[in-house]
């Protein structure tokens, strides 16, 4: 039996929300959405008027229980298609996507944990969807989410982790490579083994761990979490951008 | 009829577009899909295994494959997460050289790789020239992040079937999905009928 396409679906801006100076979420409404599980990512296709498409995928960032999906888009300036949906892009527009896809970076609450999640810059998307996910399913699994960012304005969902961090389980770290805000008193360099094992779960309780973020922070926190001795089957990565290039 | 999106010209690169499949993009840079850590096997430890429906499995290490006769080609691959590259220049040992004197009865090919990824072709995709075992790229060796010391070269699928840190082909009578296929991928993945995904 012949397995049935993902489908083209034509989805609908409900909102335009401005999350950083670099970064917006678009909420749409996607009529017949199949549903999807935190971590998947969707597929957009953009057509010029002379019938030019091009294609790029974009994590979900909201869980699986919202009935509107939010996409988290941060905008490259030389970008072909990410300048297109943060500045072009407004409620009422309708927007061409298929998915979800990925079967692997995925984490359910019935998973369980210890959860390690580790988020370089824009990579916090998926990640972000995983804890949405725990909350939503009122999960109080151990969860430790680290966070690197230039700077505080490039942090996502700044009030959102604040407000989730206050209970039930959920640790958030940060740490900024280029400026932190005035008076941090908290991490202020890359992400580095000691810093991986202040924020644990140590090796010895098995932690489910994703990882996401530009390539170059992704190899160098999967390299750190072996040489800590985590087993590299429970280490999911997710990887994004060219492998060189400049990386706070 | 294509939905139209409003107010979105987008910006084509210089290149024929005879040459980029539906839905790619172009890139100078070269991304990386993954899914797990970048293995780091010592070369002393490496080898490359023909295994499975053969009479007699047969393997190389590290030294005695490099002076197996190389070729060196310049390919287009192509990204199931939308980058093409064009004109990237590799040198390796062409799988009809590992295969020369082989006798089998298998129609399918299991790679499989140093960090336990796997992926399966039909054998007929691996042969006539259309696929190498690459340990250099742009003249340099191949670099971990990469795939080096050495990874799969089919230029013609997508490029997941180009598996990273390849150790061995096993030749099979059955076609088994490996890694990403058993997580939705496609089964075949040519980029030119865009079959990313089951279904497609």
């Amino acid at each position: 039996m012949a397995p049935t396409p993902i489908a083209w679906q034509l989805a609908t801006v409900r909102d335009v929300l401005v999350e950083t100076p670099h970064a917006k979420t678009l909420v749409l409404d996607v009529p017949g959405w199949t549903g999807h599980l935190a971590g998947q990512h969707v597929d957009i296709r953009l057509t010029a008027p002379d019938g030019y498409q091009t294609e790029r995928s974009y994590s979900i960032a909201s869980p699986p229980e919202d009935a509107a999906l939010a996409l988290t888009v941060e905008r490259l300036d030389d970008g072909e298609v990410s300048p297109y949906l943060t500045d072009e892009l407004g409620p009422g527009d309708e927007l061409e996507l298929r998915g979800p896809i990925g079967g692997y970076f995925v984490w359910r609450a019935q998973d369980g944990g210890p959860l390690l999640l580790v988020a370089g810059g824009s990579g916090l998307v998926p990640l972000m969807a995983m804890v949405r996910h725990r909350a939503a399913r009122s999960s109080t699994v151990d969860t430790r989410l680290l966070l690197s960012a230039r700077s505080s304005g490039d942090v996502l969902y700044h009030d959102e982790l604040a407000r989730r961090a206050a209970g039930d389980g959920l640790a958030v770290h940060r740490t900024f490579t280029r400026e932190p805000p005035a008076g941090w008193c908290g991490f202020a360099r890359r992400v580095d083994a000691d810093m991986l094992s202040q924020v644990g779960p140590p090796p010895s309780q098995r932690p489910r761990i994703f990882v996401c973020g530009p390539t170059p922070f992704v190899e160098r926190a999967a390299d750190l979490l072996v040489g800590l001795g985590h087993d590299t089957a429970a280490i999911h990565l997710e990887r994004f951008g060219p492998t060189g290039g400049e990386r706070s | 009829m294509p939905t139209f999106s409003r107010g979105f010209h987008g910006r084509r690169v210089d290149v024929d577009p005879a040459r980029v499949p539906p839905g790619q993009y172009v890139t100078r840079d070269f991304p990386v899909l993954s899914a797990g850590p970048t293995p780091h096997t010592p070369l002393d430890e490496w080898s490359m295994t023909i295994s499975g429906a053969v009479d007699q499995p047969v393997s190389w290490p590290w030294e005695e494959f490099l002076a197996l006769p190389s070729e060196t080609v310049t390919v287009d691959i192509h990204c199931v997460t939308k980058w093409s590259k064009l004109d990237t220049t590799w040198t390796g040992v062409s799988i009809d050289t590992l295969l020369d004197g082989v006798e089998t009865e298998a129609g399918y090919v299991t790679a499989w790789c140093d960090g336990g990824y796997t992926t399966n072709l039909p054998l007929e995709d691996l042969i006539d020239g259309r696929a190498w075992i690459a340990y250099e790229y742009g003249g340099e060796r191949l670099e971990p992040v990469h795939g080096g010391p050495a990874r799969l070269l089919v230029p013609h699928l997508y490029f997941w079937k180009s598996a990273k840190w390849v150790r061995g082909l096993e030749l099979r009578e059955d076609d088994e999905p490996g890694f990403w296929e058993a997580y939705g991928y496609h089964n075949y993945g040519d980029p030119w009928k865009e079959q990313r995904y089951q279904g497609d």
